[in-house]
């Protein structure tokens, strides 16, 4: 079968065509947030959420909810929360805290999931959720809906509190000399990660979510040099790459996830040994 | 009234005391310098004025005539983060976001207030540079527009000439004296003694405790000033020996002051993080 007509045919199913929606917009949301992230020094705590967001998973399936999300969102947002708080105090370190955090939470989800799961296919449910491998093609229109409004207020919230965002990751110290209160807009870009690595989860599973909102914006920050355009390029490569990776995904029958990230690694590979300089 | 008034402030920090019994005003059109020695609780000091920590007791007031989005701030020459993206114009425009509250976006009169400092610093046509390509000099003008942007009354500044060289040293106290006649109040903690003898009207000299506070002129007659002068020259003398020994060269009068600065700027940088 040629190529336009194998995507003609997999086009026909609306499943597909919703896995398109919810992988573009959770890949704009993540790589708009991902340049604060990088720029911050936050890399590492997104990093550490998504495994506390597998852990609060695992807890989600003993309780058979329809919407996993419902316990997961909270729960992570509460990582999120705590994480940052101890990443500013000096006597537990912010690194130690984080590899507690989510060594412990991948360690309980695991056994969770072994001794309370019902499901005859253990190891293929902790894969989809660490990898997530089939799930973005089982999803329910309920779930693009979630993703979508979930991906709206994050954009929206981003571009509202721009130039705050912009003010607090390039000096914080600054800004709260001048009377902007620093410590809401941390606390607001940190639920905004939890929410966006719980989002990811259906999409590239939580081990690969890190991927999605760090590559856009490193690669963006490899092209352009004022903050204003990385912004915009990250978003722009992130959708691209997004795109690209589904496609190949359904054309070579590959894991959804992984090939996105894959994408995703080549352009930041290929803007990094080509650096093209521009104002 | 006083811009700011500090009494019986005690500083430090994790339950330590670093410095008590400071006690001084600044006024409207001040060129306060504050020196001391090394770890003497400057730039903790500096911080308890820009809220960024709690004094452990006394007070810090602020008069009616200020308001704290009209104190623009200008941080020791700390290195930025070396891949951080972004132009002059927008980290100058940052100073005015205090000004914009809930609005989302800079309205024209605060890009106009942005593009006006960026002038007086002679930045303009760099504007759309990104900063960490700028020199130290240029660096430095940017934070100042940004500052600026900020206050427009007074501006709080942490030893900013660390790490310039002579020239530039000289250019930029030039545009704070220049600021200074235009109506700036100016706070500065400085490590360089002449500097600070040279342009501001009052003197704080702090140690464990406060040592000094008031007229310059009355600074300059005073023990304080003679005993700590004659420490800072043995200091220098100390190093210039030093650099006689190693080189076999003695440095050129033009530029001592040069390399005073740079020995000067390696004694402190080690163990001022206060």
């Amino acid at each position: 079968m040629s190529i336009p007509s194998t995507l003609a045919l997999y086009f026909s199913y609306p499943f597909v065509r919703y896995a398109f929606v919810v992988a573009v917009v959770i890949s704009l949301s993540a790589s708009l947030l991902g340049v604060t992230l990088v720029l911050k020094r936050y890399s590492f705590i997104g990093d550490g959420l998504s495994h506390v967001a597998f852990g609060a998973m695992a807890i989600a399936s003993v309780f058979k909810l329809i919407n996993n999300n419902v316990i997961v969102l909270p729960l992570t947002i509460v990582a999120a929360i705590i994480l940052l708080r101890t990443g500013k105090n000096a006597k537990v370190k912010g690194d130690a805290a984080i590899a507690v955090f989510s060594v412990g939470a991948l360690a309980i989800g695991y056994l969770i999931v072994n001794v309370f799961s019902t499901s005859a296919n253990v190891s293929g449910d902790v894969c989809s959720t660490l990898f997530g491998s089939t799930s973005l093609l089982t999803l329910t229109e309920s779930e693009v809906w979630f993703s979508v409004i979930l991906a709206v207020v994050v954009i929206g919230l981003f571009i509202f509190l721009y130039n705050k965002i912009f003010a607090v990751t390039f000096d914080e110290d600054f800004a709260s000399a001048t009377g902007i209160n620093a410590d809401r807009y941390n606390l607001i870009i940190a639920i905004l990660i939890a929410v966006i690595i719980v989002m990811g989860m259906n999409l590239v599973g939580s081990l690969l979510i890190s991927a999605l909102v760090i590559f856009p914006a490193l690669s963006a920050m490899r092209i352009f040099k004022n903050y204003h355009s990385v912004v915009i390029c990250s978003a722009v490569i992130a959708v691209i790459c997004a795109v690209l990776g589904m496609l190949m995904s359904i054309l070579l029958s590959t894991p959804v996830g992984a090939t996105i990230v894959t994408v995703d690694m080549i352009v930041f590979a290929v803007t990094s040994i080509n650096p093209v300089r521009k104002g | 009234m006083a811009y700011i008034t500090c009494r019986d402030l005690k500083l430090g920090y994790d339950g330590r005391v670093v410095t008590e019994g400071i006690n001084f005003e600044v006024e409207e059109g001040d060129y306060l310098c504050i020196i001391g020695e090394n770890g003497a609780g400057k730039s903790t000091l500096m911080k308890a004025l820009m809220n960024l920590n709690k004094p452990m007791s006394g007070s810090i007031v602020f008069s009616d005539d200020i308001k704290r989005n009209e104190i623009g701030y200008l941080p020791q020459n700390k290195e930025f983060q070396r891949d951080f993206p972004a132009s002059v114009g927008e980290i100058v425009i940052s100073g005015c976001l205090s000004k914009c509250g809930w609005r989302p976006f800079y309205n024209r009169s605060e890009k106009k207030i942005a593009e006006e400092n960026m002038k007086r610093m002679d930045i303009w046509e760099l504007r759309k540079k990104c900063y960490r390509e700028l020199s130290g000099g240029q660096q430095q003008r940017v934070l100042l527009a940004r500052a600026l942007c900020a206050a427009g009354k007074l501006l709080l500044l942490d030893e900013p000439v660390t790490g310039l060289d002579y020239k530039v040293t000289c250019e930029f106290y030039g545009l704070l004296s220049e600021l200074n006649r235009a109506g700036v109040s100016i706070v500065m903690v400085s490590h360089d003694l002449e500097e600070a003898m040279g342009h501001s009207n009052k003197i704080l000299q702090i140690g464990r405790e406060q040592v000094f506070f008031g007229d310059k002129n009355a600074y300059l007659m005073s023990e304080s000033w003679k005993s700590f002068h004659q420490h800072h020259k043995d200091h220098c003398h100390q190093n210039e020996n030093k650099q006689k020994r190693i080189t076999g060269y003695e440095p050129d009068r033009k530029f001592e002051e040069a390399d005073k600065n740079e020995t000067y700027d390696a004694q402190y940088r080690g163990g001022d993080r206060s």
